[in-house]
């Protein structure tokens, strides 16, 4: 396919990583911060062609392992009530709460409903207006302007039957807390998607004041191979800075139409991520011109306090503290067939991930 | 989730794009994305247009990685 199968040429990967092992001369330690980087990064096999010197570790660029307990079961909650309709992205419906999930609830005779796009949220609200039909929302900023963009247009059509339950993050806070937290990471693999809705000055700072090397890269193997080239170029040469391998589709100052529709509908807020607690100002809440849409204020609902899972380190594997294989669960007792915590019910949780391709790598 | 897959478009109506990814046909929200026109690629993430596809920027790149590979037959 266009744009596809350029990217995934072995005779180009061969030389990239040839490039690689001439350059790598010390120790560095690269962070993805993408799911879809996690995914591509096991199922390829990159890890297994790097000189020892490299190590590749997750971050927590999964929106379905990074939402907290008490946002599922705050979803269930809605899920429950009379009448209520629940359209969902389908990577949330596995994901558990402290006691059910959004899937368990649909089984149990709740309309949950698994949608492509948000715009058929709007159709499903047109034609049952009896029914409050509630969208919870998770993703960075590549999934919160389409949010934000059905929000506008649900104002516009004056539809007042659409609520969402938001628990979309931003980007930025979390990277400044893994570089505050106690894992060296000498580069970031930077979420080519997100960055082409914000652009590149959101990495900034992360080069100029905490030293670190960015480089915004693809999605397909020969992306990942160069963007790690750039990185150990940028580490020999200790000159941080952020560059874009992704250019095709990243422009400098990323899609400011969408940041605008985005910023017109949320403002960023204090928000909780899973193995990470509060961070703030990283969570995307509704602005009071458009709150009436607010599932949470609209249905104010109490949730029992998070915990997590006895046994499961989903915490410290979202943070790049530990790989998946040093948790005495992980490949015994949680499965993607039977999965403890959130890593390995997404599929692109790096749990997921480490056990789908475990023989690559 | 953050999964975004290059489209083809075909037909532009107002908010609104035919596109094609492989064999499979889709209407793309272009809600987020002005300035779309027929034969660009778009990429498509839950249903809307994000951005486009650079199709000079994707060659020079392209071309840039074939160099390291020529450089190295020659």
């Amino acid at each position: 396919m266009r744009y596809i199968d350029d990217y995934r040429d072995g005779l180009l990967m061969k030389e990239l990583v040839g490039e690689i092992r001439k350059i790598s001369v010390s120790p560095v330690v690269l962070m993805e911060v993408c799911g879809s980087h996690t995914m591509a990064i096991h199922k390829f096999g990159i890890q297994s062609l790097l000189p020892p010197a490299i190590r590749l570790v997750s971050g927590p660029g999964c929106p379905v392992c990074v939402s907290s307990m008490g946002f599922v079961d705050k979803a269930i909650a809605l899920s429950r009530m009379d009448h209520a309709i629940t359209v969902t992205y389908g990577d949330l419906i596995r994901v558990p709460g402290s006691e059910s999930s959004l899937e368990k609830e649909r089984s149990n005779g709740s309309d949950i409903r698994i949608i492509y796009s948000l715009l058929e949220a709007l159709v499903i609200a047109k034609n049952n207006p009896e029914h409050p039909v509630i969208f919870p929302a998770i993703g960075f900023e590549t999934t919160a302007p389409a949010t934000a963009a059905v929000v506008k247009k649900a104002a516009k059509e004056e539809i007042h039957n659409f609520f969402v339950l938001s628990a979309h993050k931003i980007m930025s806070p979390v990277l400044k807390a893994l570089v505050d937290g106690p894992l060296k990471i000498d580069g970031f693999l930077a979420p080519g998607h997100v960055s082409a809705i914000t652009g590149s000055s959101i990495y900034q700072e992360l080069a100029d004041k905490y030293g670190r090397c960015v480089v915004i890269s693809g999605f397909e193997p020969v992306d990942i191979f160069q963007s790690i080239r750039m990185l150990i170029n940028q580490v020999n040469s200790r000159q941080p800075r952020v560059e874009i391998e992704y250019s095709r589709v990243v422009k400098p100052e990323g899609n400011p139409a969408a940041r605008r529709i985005m910023n017109e509908v949320f403002e960023p807020a204090d928000e909780i991520w899973r193995g990470f607690g509060n961070i703030p100002l990283s969570g995307l809440k509704f602005r009071k011109e458009y709150d009436r849409f607010d599932a949470e204020k609209i249905f104010p609902v109490k949730v029992p306090e998070f915990h997590e899972p006895a046994g499961c380190r989903c915490g410290e594997v979202l943070r790049g503290m530990i790989d998946p294989t040093a948790c005495s669960l992980f490949a015994v007792s949680c499965t993607p067939d039977n999965p403890i915590g959130a890593c390995m019910i997404s599929s692109e949780g790096t749990c997921a991930a480490y056990y789908k391709y475990r023989k690559l790598t | 989730m953050c999964l975004a897959i290059p489209a083809k478009v075909h037909q532009v109506n107002g908010d609104s794009a035919l596109v094609s990814i492989g064999n499979v046909e889709y209407k793309a929200s272009l809600l987020l994305l002005k300035d779309v026109k027929e034969g660009d690629y778009i990429m498509l993430h839950a249903g809307f247009a994000i951005e486009k596809v650079d199709k000079k920027e994707a060659a020079r790149m392209l071309a840039l990685f074939r160099e390291i590979e020529d450089s190295k037959t020659t």
